[in-house]
C-alpha cells in the first residue's frame, strides 16, 4: 500500500474528531451525573451549563444532564469540580462495571 | 457582558484531540474560535496548540490552520493579512496564537515589528508560565521562584516580563488580559477584539496541570484563585483608555483581593517559596493593584 | 502531479503593463533595478523585504512602484530578514504572488524560513544578491551565501548579467508557479547589482500572456478548513476516510522528486521564454566554445561572463578551451552537464565560495556528476574572488595556461589534484 492516493503534496490535515484516538482510554476516574441534582435537569430548563462551559475537551452537550463523551472524556474532573449543585461525582474506572480496565 | 447561556453552542475544536487532561487551553480556544464564529486563518507556531490541532493528517480544529516556525507567528499572521488583502478576502480573521515562550522570547522581535506596523490581526498570548511542550522550561513569564526543569533547585530567580505594558507601549488599538476560568470575559474581549482593526493583543492566563503541578481537576479553581488574589488581573485598553473588567473591575469597585498564599499553596511549583519572598510577592501584588486601580479611571463608572 | 484542493481565485493582474520610467525597449540600469522592474512585471502583489547591502536598491526601487501607485502590491517594511520570508510565506500561502530580495547575513538569519518555504512548496521568488558571508564583516562580492543555503530545498539561479536578471526574475515565477518551489535568483553584489548595463526591458503584456495567474495549493477555505504543515509522523498515517496519507519521508520525497523534475522544467520554459522574447538563458547551463575542447572552465554567475573573455585570450594562444556557465545550481544538471564534459581531458572549476574544509561546491558537484557517469577527466578546483577579492581575465588565463601545461607534462601533483588553488591569495 503506498500514500500516492491521498494527493497531498504537502502536510495539510482535515478535521475529524478522536485525532489522538479514543481519548477516553486516558481517563483513571469517570464523571457520573446525578440527575437528580442537576439544575438543569431538575428545572428542565436550559440553565447553568457550568460542566459544558469549563470542559477543556468541548466533551460535554450543551443540554439539560446533557451526556458526557465518555469516548474521549479523558477524566479531568474539571466538570465535577466547577459543578455548583454537586451534581457530578468522579468515580475511579477500576471500579466501574464498565471498566476493562485492572489495577 | 454575554453570560455562558448566551455563549453560541457552536464548536471548533473537535474531543478526542492530543491536549493534556485538564489542559486550560482547550478551554480558551474553544471561547476564541466560537466568539469568531469560526471565520478565521490560525497561525501556530511550535508550542502546546500545535500539539492539541493534531497530527498529519487529522486535525482537531474546524478552521483553517497555518503552522509557523517558532519566531515566525506575527511574521505569518501579517503575510497572511497581506495576502489576503491582496486578493479581496478581508472577510477573514487572522488568528495568531502563541504560548509565553513565542511571545515573550522567541517571538517577541517579530511581534513587536507587526505591533508598530500596526499589522491588521489578533494575536493571543496563551500564558503558561514556562515551556510546557517541550517539558517545563523557566521563560520570559515565570513567575519568579517558581520551580522549572531549568530552575529545578533554587526556582526562578528572576522577575517575568509584563507583557501587556510592553505591548501597550507599541500604541496598538487593543490590549487586553484575561483568564481561561473567566470564558465570558474572554469571549467579550475577543469579539470585541475582532471589529478593531490593527494589531489587537490578548493575553490568556492558562493554568497548566502537569507544568503548575496541581491537580487537573483545579485547571479553573486555580486560575480563578489567580484573579481573585490579584495575581493576573483581567483589564483591556482600547485606544489608549484603561479598564479593569470582570471579576478584577467587581473586586477593585468595593472586593477584597484574597492572600496570595492560596493560589500559590495550590501549586507545587511553589513549593520552594520560603517567607521573605512571600511577603516580597505580597507586597508586589497589593502595589501593583493599587496602580491598576489608579490607573482606571472608569472605575466608578 | 496531481494536486488536490487547488484554490481558483480572481488573481489577476491590474497593474500597468509596464512601469512609467520603462516602457518596453532599452534601458540602462542596475542589477538591482533589473531585478525590481522585473518583479513589477511579474505582478507581484506583496513585497516584504529588509535592508542589507547591496541589496536594499532593488526593494527601494519596488516601494517606489508600489508608493507611487503604479504597482497595486502591498510592500510590508519588516524588522528582519527572518519575518520578511515568514510574510512572504504567510502572503504566499493565502495565494498572493510575492517577492523578496536578500544577501549574505539576511539569507543565514532567514535560514528556517528557507526550509518552510520549500518544504511547504510555496512559488516565492527571491533575489539574492551574492556577498560574502561574516564573520569578518564584508559587504562584498562573493557567493558563500547562496551557496550555504543550497540544501534548503530552493532551486537556485545565477544570472551573468542585468539582462539575465530581469528575463531570470520572470521566468522564476513561471518554474516556481509549475513546479510549486521557491526559487532563488542569485546575482553577484556591487558587480552586477551596482553596475548600470543596457537591458531590453520586456513588454509587460507579453508577460502577462507568459506568466498566468497564480493558482495557489494551500487554500485557505472556511467551509473546507485545513491545518497545513502540523507535526507529521515518520511513518505514513491513515486519515478519518481510511485513506494512507505520506509520512514526513514521503513528503521529503515529493518535494525532492519536484526539484528533479524541474530540471525539465526550467529548460522547457526558457525555451517557450525565448519564443516570445527572443532570448535564451541556456536553460540549465550555457556553453562557449565548449565543442572542440579538451579543456572547460566552470563557473557560475557574473565571472562566467568575463570568462568567455578568458576563453577568447587562451584561444589566441592556440590553447583547446572552452566554457560551461552554470545557471542551474539546485537543481543540479548531473547528466547533462556530464554529457557536454564527455570527452573533455582537462577541467577547471572555479568558485566564489567554499565547502569548508574540502572544496568549492561548484568542484564537489562537478566532480561527483562525472564519477557518475565514468568520465575521468582531470578536475581541478580554484577558488577566487572570495569577499570581494577582484578577479582578473589575465589572472584566470594564466591559470588556466599554466594548468594545461602541467597536465600536458603530467606534472599535476596530488597537491594540485585534492587541494583547492586559491587565485590571487597573497597569503
Amino acid at each position: 500500500m503506498n500514500t500516492r492516493d491521498c494527493g497531498h503534496i504537502i502536510s495539510a490535515s482535515s478535521p475529524a474528531k478522536g485525532e489522538a484516538g479514543k481519548t477516553g482510554e486516558w481517563r483513571t476516574q469517570r464523571p457520573v451525573l446525578n440527575e437528580a441534582k442537576c439544575l438543569a435537569v431538575r428545572a428542565n430548563k436550559d440553565i447553568c451549563f457550568q460542566c459544558w462551559a469549563f470542559c477543556p475537551e468541548g466533551a460535554i452537550e450543551r443540554k439539560p444532564g446533557g451526556p458526557i463523551d465518555l469516548t474521549y472524556c479523558k477524566g479531568c474532573g474539571i466538570c465535577a469540580q466547577i459543578c455548583p449543585a454537586d451534581a457530578i461525582q468522579m468515580e475511579s474506572e477500576y471500579d466501574s462495571p464498565e471498566s476493562t480496565k485492572s489495577e | 457582558m454575554t453570560s455562558i447561556l448566551e455563549i453560541p453552542a457552536d464548536e471548533y475544536m473537535l474531543p478526542g484531540n492530543r491536549s493534556c487532561a485538564g489542559c486550560g487551553l482547550g478551554i480558551g480556544l474553544r471561547y476564541i474560535l466560537k466568539a469568531l464564529e469560526g471565520k478565521c486563518v490560525m497561525t501556530v507556531p511550535a508550542c502546546c496548540l500545535t500539539v492539541l490541532g493534531g497530527m498529519y493528517p487529522i486535525s482537531s480544529i474546524t478552521v483553517p490552520w497555518v503552522n509557523s516556525v517558532f519566531p515566525g507567528t506575527a511574521a505569518m499572521a501579517t503575510g497572511l493579512v497581506a495576502g489576503l488583502k491582496a486578493l479581496k478576502r478581508e472577510d477573514i480573521t487572522v488568528l495568531a496564537m502563541a504560548g509565553d515562550g513565542g511571545t515573550y522570547d522567541i517571538g517577541i522581535q517579530g511581534l513587536s515589528g507587526a505591533a508598530e506596523r500596526n499589522a491588521n490581526f489578533l494575536f493571543v498570548c496563551y500564558d503558561n508560565e514556562a515551556y510546557m511542550n517541550t517539558g517545563t522550561q523557566r521563560s520570559g513569564a515565570t513567575p519568579k521562584g517558581v520551580k522549572t526543569t531549568t530552575t529545578p533547585i533554587i526556582g526562578k530567580i528572576h522577575s517575568p516580563k509584563d507583557m501587556g505594558q510592553i505591548m501597550d507601549a507599541h500604541n496598538i488599538p487593543y490590549v487586553a488580559t484575561t483568564c481561561i476560568s473567566y470564558p465570558t470575559d474572554l469571549y467579550d474581549k475577543v469579539k470585541k477584539a475582532k471589529d478593531i482593526y490593527g494589531l489587537r493583543y490578548i493575553h490568556l492566563c492558562v493554568p497548566c496541570p502537569s507544568g503548575w503541578q496541581y491537580d487537573p481537576k483545579d485547571t479553573v479553581t486555580i486560575g480563578q484563585l489567580a484573579v481573585e488574589t490579584g495575581a493576573i488581573v483581567l483589564y483591556e485598553i482600547e485606544n489608549g483608555i484603561f479598564r479593569l473588567t470582570g471579576r478584577s473591575r467587581r473586586l477593585a469597585n468595593g472586593g477584597k483581593l484574597k492572600p496570595i498564599t492560596e493560589y500559590l499553596s495550590a501549586q507545587k511549583r511553589f513549593a520552594n517559596l520560603d517567607t521573605s519572598s512571600l511577603d516580597e510577592l505580597q507586597e508586589y501584588i497589593h502595589k501593583r493593584w493599587n496602580e491598576f486601580i489608579t490607573k482606571d479611571k472608569t472605575l466608578t463608572e | 502531479m496531481t494536486v488536490l484542493n487547488q484554490q481558483r481565485v480572481n488573481n489577476t493582474h491590474n497593474h500597468l503593463s509596464n512601469p512609467k520610467t520603462y516602457p518596453p525597449g532599452q534601458h540602462v540600469v542596475t542589477g538591482n533595478q533589473s531585478a525590481a522592474i522585473g518583479a513589477f512585471l511579474s505582478g507581484v502583489q506583496v513585497v516584504a523585504a529588509y535592508p542589507i547591502t547591496p541589496q536594499s536598491p532593488v526593494v527601494e526601487e519596488l516601494a517606489k512602484f508600489i508608493e507611487e501607485g503604479e504597482l497595486p502590491a502591498e510592500f510590508v517594511p519588516v524588522e528582519s530578514e527572518h519575518s520578511a520570508m515568514g510574510v512572504c510565506i504567510g502572503a504566499s500561502i493565502a495565494g498572493a504572488r510575492v517577492f523578496t530580495a536578500t544577501c549574505a547575513n539576511g539569507l543565514a538569519y532567514m535560514c528556517e524560513q528557507l526550509h518552510w518555504a520549500s518544504g511547504s512548496r510555496l512559488p516565492i521568488v527571491m533575489a539574492c544578491v551574492n556577498r560574502a558571508m561574516a564573520a569578518p564583516w564584508s559587504v562584498l562580492n562573493d557567493q558563500q551565501d547562496s551557496m550555504s543555503q543550497r540544501d534548503a530545498g530552493w532551486i537556485q539561479l545565477f544570472c551573468k548579467d542585468n539582462q539575465e536578471i530581469i528575463d531570470t526574475v520572470i521566468q522564476a515565477y513561471r518554474i516556481a508557479e509549475k513546479v510549486y518551489l521557491p526559487v532563488m535568483v542569485c546575482y553577484d553584489g556591487y558587480i552586477l547589482s551596482h553596475t548600470v548595463m543596457p537591458i531590453e526591458v520586456p513588454d509587460g503584456n507579453k508577460v502577462k500572456k507568459f506568466l498566468p495567474p497564480y493558482i495557489p495549493h494551500t487554500p485557505i477555505d472556511i467551509s473546507k478548513p485545513v491545518n497545513i504543515n502540523p507535526v507529521t509522523l515518520a511513518d505514513p498515517r491513515l486519515n478519518a476516510d481510511g485513506v494512507l496519507c505520506h509520512g514526513y519521508m514521503e513528503h521529503k520525497y515529493l518535494h525532492h522528486q519536484s526539484l528533479r523534475n524541474s530540471l525539465k522544467i526550467i529548460e522547457e520554459i526558457d525555451i517557450e521564454y525565448k519564443d516570445i522574447f527572443g532570448r535564451s538563458l541556456g536553460g540549465l547551463f550555457s556553453e562557449y566554445k565548449t565543442d572542440d575542447a579538451d579543456v572547460v572552465i566552470i563557473c557560475a554567475g557574473s565571472l562566467s561572463k568575463m570568462c568567455t573573455l578568458v576563453i577568447d585570450m587562451l584561444r589566441e594562444q592556440n590553447v583547446p578551451i572552452g566554457l560551461v556557465s552554470l545557471r542551474a545550481y539546485r537543481p543540479f544538471p548531473n547528466q547533462k552537464l556530464s554529457v557536454a564534459l564527455k570527452n573533455k581531458k582537462l577541467i577547471l572549476t572555479i568558485d566564489k565560495s567554499l565547502s569548508y574544509g574540502y572544496q568549492g561546491p561548484i568542484c564537489i558537484d562537478i566532480k561527483s556528476s562525472l564519477f557518475e557517469s565514468g568520465i575521468s577527466s582531470t578536475v581541478i578546483s580554484f577558488v577566487a574572488g572570495l569577499g570581494g577579492r577582484d578577479i582578473k581575465p589575465y589572472e584566470i588565463a594564466e591559470k588556466a595556461y599554466d594548468y594545461w601545461n602541467k597536465f600536458n607534462k603530467k606534472e599535476l601533483t596530488n597537491e594540485i589534484i585534492y587541494e583547492s588553488q586559491w587565485i590571487n591569495c597573497k597569503y
